[in-house]
């Protein structure tokens, strides 16, 4: 059965929708942030994987053709974007000072506690792209000799992170109105908190992609400024 | 037919964005420069927003299933973070927090003011 299960190129796919449905439909349940249905599925997946001896390079051989698609479907942002291009010129002001304010705050903190916690330079730079998408994050941490894929996995926390806490965090600091929820959620945790974003309405979801933009081009040349300030 | 028809424009712009990222010297992704090209497409009506919209809003929806797979190879990366994972979370974690409420707290004052302005 394991051999099987090892051999089988739609298994892994099929485990990740499976379990994806599952945290839908714990969601719909009870109404909990814990419930949130990609953690829900990350968790369900390693225990099945765990559970039935099945090796990671067996289940990603598989799971790997879902992935495939982010690509394209991160093109497809556009769509959204499109759509809601009319708001988007009304609020250009208020949406590139939230981006813009974003970037620099991640940055900045990045500074603050590396300095706190004495890290390396090489640890420094490894996690000053971490709210940003994960092509151009690890793209700049290994142009400023950062270990890229420790920042892969920084991104990829972070993002996951972003999609669990983005109501709770909304709601503490009294964040109300769409636009702002989504230049929040997409500037803080890229693509996978937009994919949040989206479920929250059109508005949050448009404004979230373009943020993975804005946000992803100005580290690019923040990192670069801050790479020399530790 | 519509579906091929769709996937195949959304699969072109995905290309163009591929080589724009091959070509140039910049650290900018294909998937960055597809969007920017299939945004200025359907802003300039050169793509119609009926020729891409059900493929595209299937995709949009699935995404999320997509990180599935890279998120949980983390775990295979164990090794390589256990030694400074306490720190690095702590990292994570405010930042994520602190980025998404102060981005989106000064998004909000100037979509407010506006407001009262106009």
């Amino acid at each position: 059965m394991v051999d099987f299960l090892t051999q089988s190129v739609f298994f892994g796919a099929f485990l990740s929708l499976l379990f994806y449905e599952a945290g839908l439909y714990l969601r719909s349940k009870w109404k909990l942030p814990v419930f949130n249905p990609l953690l829900v599925a990350i968790v369900l997946t390693v225990a099945a994987l765990a559970a039935l001896k099945i090796p990671y390079e067996a289940y990603f051989s598989g799971a790997k053709y879902i992935s495939y698609l982010l690509t394209p479907a991160t093109v497809c942002l556009a769509i959204p974007l499109y759509e809601q291009f009319e708001m988007l010129k009304k609020n250009s002001i208020a949406i590139l000072a939230g981006i813009v304010s974003g970037a620099i705050t991640s940055m900045a903190l990045v500074l603050i506690l590396a300095a706190a916690f004495r890290f390396s330079h090489e640890s420094y730079v490894t996690l000053l792209p971490k709210s940003i998408t994960t092509a151009i994050g690890i793209e700049i941490s290994g142009q400023l000799g950062g270990n890229v894929p420790i920042t892969a996995v920084v991104i990829i926390v972070t993002g996951v992170l972003g999609n669990i806490l983005a109501e709770p965090v909304c709601r503490l600091f009294g964040i109300t109105n769409p636009i702002a929820k989504g230049v929040g959620i997409g500037t803080a945790s890229h693509a996978i908190g937009t994919a949040k974003a989206m479920e929250l309405g059109k508005v949050e979801g448009a404004i979230s992609s373009l943020s993975i933009v804005v946000s992803g081009l100005l580290t690019v040349i923040g990192s670069i400024v801050f790479s020399y300030l530790y | 037919m519509k579906f091929v028809k769709q996937f195949l424009i959304i699969l072109s712009v995905t290309c163009a964005g591929e080589a724009l990222s091959y070509f140039l010297p910049l650290p900018i992704p294909s998937s960055i420069y597809g969007m920017v090209i299939l945004f200025t497409g359907l802003a300039t009506h050169k793509i119609s927003y009926e020729s891409v919209q059900d493929v595209g809003h299937f995709l949009i929806e699935i995404m999320p299933v997509m990180f599935i797979p890279a998120a949980v190879g983390i775990l295979e990366s164990w090794d390589k973070i256990k030694s400074v994972w306490v720190q690095y979370a702590i990292v994570v974690v405010v930042t994520t927090v602190l980025v998404m409420g102060v981005s989106g707290r000064v998004t909000q004052h100037f979509v407010e003011r506006k407001g009262k302005n106009g």
